[in-house]
């Protein structure tokens, strides 16, 4: 079975004419046909949407024009990213049958640069979980075993991508939401600085954290979706108003005279052979040139506990909107007050109850000093640490996660060993600072590893030239078993 | 600085109260142990001294974020409206607010 066609080449064929969109989109709807039954990627398949507008393509195409740099290629949307007229749920009942009133500026992104949006991808509810398996819509499952989760909170997006369902996907970061998937299903994905991205109709989970980023099947296609959706929006007060790096254009620049910071604390709970996969990914590193050396940054190791202080404290406050007022579920009450409890009760799962709990404890009066400030205290230290790594290093390795996919249902009730699976992943976040996912062969038991690539501010290029590298020295995964179909 | 007591069942029933949650005896329970396990977790941050740090609320501040005052097309009332559970005259409609507190 030979491996789908990359977004970059359907793109380049698409726009001179040498393949049809409606084909390449009839293609992956025969895949979704054949595989969504055992995977569960998507929330929903908009195969109508897709195919008008896969024709409008064809017909702009035929007609002289250029529909863009993503011509034709079917991309994927995480649930909590919002679509005019088009439910978007965040996997949650509360949200259930919402059609947003707008398009997330992402969307629109993608709709101006020619993308075919194919779907839109199951999730953990409101991206509070680390496996998908927080969905209120049922979970979703890898596609290299079906025992196994897909990773979280945007396993949907990365299952789609691993099962062969679409080219590309979009999903969210708010402590490795697109990493860590990206790890467990063999998949590139990349956290942008905060900033880069536009939040503007991403449904808000902990806002000084989230941050929407490319899922895909290389390195080169995920330059191509970040390049489409990047750059400042006056939509969103957060957004950088500055030069976005363009990625696509440095990928062939190698890594001879660049310094790549083996970063060890995120090495000391890693399983064997995911570690293993990361001393070869610094090897291969070093036999292209670059400088390797091994890298201590302490404060790293307090990130998860801090994570779980601000992450909820945020999500307390942003998850207040949903009151059964002006959207979604209401459950009916005398008054206003019971109707908001009972809304809430019946609308939001135990994950996202025990976040908003969490959250509403540590923004308290009482405990807010102990917890709430002294986990943004501990921000500051690892944004100090990771400074004085960057001041010697152009980037850092370790694994993404501690080890490969586990067992569907093996840690969904034990929350804290459920986020344990983000400890290597949340200081990005927590510094605000890109990061990417570059499978890297299999681990011992058959199953992706990711190697994570971690950079400064603002260092998407530097970060990708590296990733290509380590991409081209990657060993192969196995085809994953559910992934049906050759390209179009 | 000094950790706070352990959570307790109290604790859980309080916050799920302010944050308009109802919860089972059988929940409370629940909850109360999970909670209470990421927070000795978290044991590790609280317990440290680091008087004199800034905190970072922002990892990339933004500030004075401002855009001209001009009139611009807001989102469309009706199409707003016709997501809501319950309107009346171009109004989000809510059981009675005033009387007797949960």
């Amino acid at each position: 079975m030979s491996a789908p066609r990359p977004a970059l080449e359907t793109a380049t064929m698409v726009r001179a004419g040498e393949l049809s969109a409606v084909d390449v989109l009839e293609h992956h709807l025969a895949v979704i046909d054949a595989g969504e039954e055992t995977v569960h990627a998507f929330n929903l398949v908009l195969a109508d949407r897709a195919r008008a507008r896969a024709h409008e393509i064809d017909a702009l195409v035929a007609a002289g024009g250029d529909p863009g740099p993503l011509a034709g290629v079917p991309v994927a949307l995480k649930d909590n990213l919002c679509t005019r007229g088009i439910a978007t749920t965040c996997s949650s009942r509360i949200l259930e049958g919402w059609e947003p009133p707008y398009d997330a500026t992402v969307v629109r992104r993608l709709a101006d640069t020619g993308a075919v949006v194919i779907g839109k991808t199951n999730m953990d509810e409101f991206a509070m979980g680390s496996s998908t398996e927080t969905s209120a819509f049922g979970a979703t499952r890898n596609p290299h075993d079906p025992g196994r989760v897909p990773g979280g909170s945007s396993g949907g997006s990365a299952a789609a991508v691993a099962a062969g369902f679409a080219p590309l996907a979009l999903g969210s970061d708010t402590g490795g939401s697109i990493r860590q998937p990206a790890a467990l299903c063999g998949v590139v994905g990349m956290k942008p600085t905060y900033g880069t991205v536009s939040r503007y109709g991403l449904v808000a989970f902990a806002s000084s954290l989230d941050q929407i980023g490319p899922f895909a099947g290389s390195v080169a296609d995920a330059a191509l979706l970040f390049d489409a959706i990047g750059g400042h929006d006056p939509l969103d007060s957060t957004s950088l108003n500055r030069p976005t790096p363009r990625v696509l254009s440095v990928l062939d620049d190698g890594v001879d005279g660049m310094t790549v910071g083996v970063l060890t604390e995120l090495l000391d709970g890693a399983d064997a052979d995911v570690a293993a996969r990361v001393h070869e990914a610094a090897e291969a590193l070093a036999a292209a040139g670059a400088r390797v050396e091994e890298v201590s940054v302490p404060e790293v190791t307090l990130g998860l506990s801090a994570y779980y202080l601000i992450a909820p404290g945020e999500a307390s406050s942003n998850l207040a909107r949903y009151d059964g007022v002006r959207y979604g579920l209401r459950v009916d009450a005398e008054d206003t007050a019971t109707m908001n409890t009972a809304t809430r009760s019946e609308g939001f799962g135990d994950e996202v109850k025990r976040r908003i709990m969490l959250g509403t404890y540590v923004l308290s009066a009482g405990y807010m000093d102990a917890y709430y400030n002294q986990a943004l205290r501990v921000r500051t230290r690892i944004i100090e640490g990771f400074a004085v790594a960057y001041s010697r290093c152009d980037v850092l390795l370790g694994p993404t996660t501690p080890t490969t996919a586990f067992a569907i249902g093996d840690k969904v009730d034990d929350p804290l060993a459920m986020y344990l699976s983000d400890v290597c992943t949340i200081p990005s976040n927590l510094a605000g600072h890109p990061a990417v996912s570059v499978p890297f062969g299999p681990g011992d038991d058959s199953l992706p590893v990711g190697v994570q690539l971690l950079g400064p501010a603002l260092s998407e290029g530097a970060l990708l030239q590296v990733a290509a590298v380590v991409e081209a020295a990657a060993p192969e995964l196995p085809t994953p078993r559910l992934r049906a179909g050759a390209p179009a | 600085m000094a950790t706070p007591a352990r959570l307790t069942r109290e604790d859980v029933a309080h916050v799920a109260a302010l944050a308009r949650l109802h919860l089972t005896e059988e929940e409370l329970d629940l909850f109360t142990g999970q909670l209470a396990q990421v927070l000795d977790h978290a044991a590790d941050v609280a317990s440290l001294d680091l008087a004199g740090v800034a905190p970072t609320a922002h990892a990339m501040a933004v500030t004075n974020v401002l855009r001209p005052d001009e009139a611009q097309p807001c989102l469309d009332r009706e199409e707003v409206l016709a997501q809501a559970p319950s309107v009346e005259d171009h109004r989000f409609r809510v059981p009675r607010i005033l009387g007797e507190a949960p």
